[in-house]
């Protein structure tokens, strides 16, 4: 009866939980589809979207506009975040990868160079910000007597600006996606690079696009995270970058719908987890979906089968 | 119109174009035959700039494209028509054919919905199936497309890597009509072929390659009339 009682309102941290890991698997999703590489810095670069927008929440506190209304402050604290971690993802491109699939490497080189991106990464921010965490005075903006009862639930304000950012972000992307120009190109140079270059796309530069726009969108994650778990340190990007490309594989890494998916199962399984397990087993669960993906069906839930050899 | 002079392309340590001089005049339909592993395939993608030369040149209009990248040299008004068509799979038709009008995003968009009634015109079934997925048409409706996509480029120049491959003979004169069709429009064409008879007769001349090196060049006339060509293209004895 007790279990019964807390599941509404796991399913709704579940919700939120799984589109912020969608958000963030997204990064590692698009820079797959297009360049068949894992990121594995993509998820230092969602920790320095969350430091990012610490410092912003952090100044505005201290030139006391904490009158602001969180309608205003969130968006101020996403935009530089976003900025910034996009900028952060096309440098990585710019100078840790492509150097590299210039001069046609196998396919590991990227990857090792990205491994070791990420670690000069915690460590800059562990040097540059301390090793103490940091705070997110989310409780200053979001009071906690901001919630509604929905279905047995209390959903907090906080929660739905999460379910709502996110939610926004990824409907921004799929129309991007569908039907720009610029998603068509993306689309394309996934597809088949050379015949898209071919039609006169810019290949490199659509390259950095799509790093642009998946670590801006994996820095709103860290943004979200911030103010969700309220503490922020530089290795936070370490798990929460497992389980996002762990909701990118349960999709079907290059799929766009499918890391979005991907992330909201991740979510809900793991809030479910703890509701009828001891919470110490959330991290095991969230691992054992990615094993079991990884045996039973490999290619993900949206993924497509890929030619042996033709893109491994 | 296109000039390729003593061009010379290396995969890696290979040689594979060893000495390819051809001229392609407005107006023409130029026909380059070749076995398999002649160079053909590479001669339009080192014209394309997909793959660099190592030596010689290449001239459109009077001007070096050699070094250019590939959207300069698309830009210019050459577009391809690829070998096995590699039209984009989980595009639409439409995605499709307007990834071929990616370098006139500039133009005004009554010219480009001229262009896409050109290209329905010629091809019906394309605009019947426009909001399909390219890889769900067949093999016949596939060439269409990735003809149509590279005409909406609005070409002066095309090129066209084996367009019969793969097509049932009904379809491969079809798509010649086609090809003479598109060439009658205004568009110089030239396209490289195993069909030698097929590719010949909508020729006004053509080269033959063999193992990297334009071993002859004669109108398409003479070609076809010459014994050796029919024994090596032709399955003639």
């Amino acid at each position: 009866m007790d279990v019964l009682q807390i599941l509404p309102q796991q399913l709704v941290f579940g919700l939120a939980l799984g589109t912020v890991y969608g958000l963030i698997a997204l990064g590692y999703t698009m820079v797959y589809g297009i360049l068949f590489m894992i990121n594995f810095a993509h998820g230092e670069i969602f920790m320095i979207g969350a430091y990012v927008g610490w410092w912003v929440l952090t100044a505005l506190l201290n030139a006391k506009l904490t009158g602001l209304h969180p309608v205003w402050v969130v968006p101020v604290m996403l935009v530089p975040a976003m900025l910034f971690a996009g900028l952060l993802g096309v440098c990585l491109e710019r100078f840790a990868y492509r150097p590299l699939y210039l001069r046609g490497a196998t396919r590991l080189g990227p990857l090792i160079s990205a491994i070791g991106a990420s670690i000069f990464l915690q460590n800059a921010v562990m040097l540059t910000q301390g090793a103490r965490m940091k705070v997110y005075m989310t409780s200053l903006l979001f009071p906690r007597t901001w919630r509604v009862q929905v279905a047995g639930a209390s959903v907090s304000a906080l929660v739905l600006v999460m379910i709502g950012v996110a939610g926004l972000m990824m409907w921004g992307l799929h129309l991007l996606v569908q039907r720009t120009t610029l998603g068509r190109s993306i689309r394309a140079v996934a597809e088949d690079r050379e015949m898209a270059a071919i039609m006169g796309v810019n290949v490199r530069r659509v390259i950095a696009v799509t790093f642009f726009l998946g670590s801006a969108l994996g820095g709103a994650g860290g943004v979200l995270v911030g103010l969700y778990y309220t503490q922020i340190d530089f290795f936070m990007g370490y798990s929460a970058g497992l389980k996002a490309f762990t909701a990118a594989v349960l999709g079907g890494i290059g799929n766009i719908r499918g890391a979005m998916l991907g992330g909201l199962i991740l979510g809900l399984v793991e809030s479910l987890a703890v509701t009828f397990m001891n919470p110490a087993y959330k991290d095991v669960v969230a691992f054992a979906v990615l094993i079991l993906t990884l045996v039973f069906k490999p290619t993900g839930l949206l993924g497509e089968t890929v030619a042996e050899g033709e893109k491994v | 119109m296109l000039k390729l002079t003593d061009v010379v392309t290396h995969y890696g340590p290979i040689r594979v174009l060893k000495s390819v001089t051809l001229e392609v005049r407005v107006g023409e339909i130029v026909c380059l035959l070749g076995g398999n592993a002649s160079g053909k395939s590479t001669t339009m993608k080192t014209i394309l700039g997909v793959v660099r030369p190592t030596a010689g040149r290449i001239e459109f209009e009077s001007q070096r494209i050699d070094r250019l990248p590939s959207e300069s040299i698309v830009r210019r008004g050459i577009a391809l028509v690829p070998e096995a068509r590699r039209i984009f799979g989980r595009m639409t038709v439409w995605e499709n054919l307007s990834m071929g009008a990616f370098t006139r995003q500039a133009a005004p968009p009554a010219e480009l919905a001229q262009d896409f009634e050109r290209v329905y015109a010629l091809f019906p079934r394309l605009e019947e199936r426009r909001q399909q997925l390219g890889g769900t048409l067949s093999g016949g409706e596939q060439q269409m497309l990735a003809i149509g996509r590279a005409l909406m480029a609005r070409p002066r120049l095309l090129l066209m890597d084996e367009p019969s491959m793969g097509l049932a003979p009904a379809l491969v004169d079809q798509v010649f009509d086609i090809i003479q069709t598109i060439n009658r429009q205004g568009t110089t064409v030239l396209v490289v072929e195993q069909n030698a008879a097929v590719a010949l007769g909508i020729a006004s001349r053509g080269y033959v390659l063999q193992n990297g090196r334009i071993v002859l060049h004669d109108t398409a006339a003479a070609l076809l009339a010459a014994d050796h060509i029919r024994r090596a293209y032709l399955g003639e004895d």
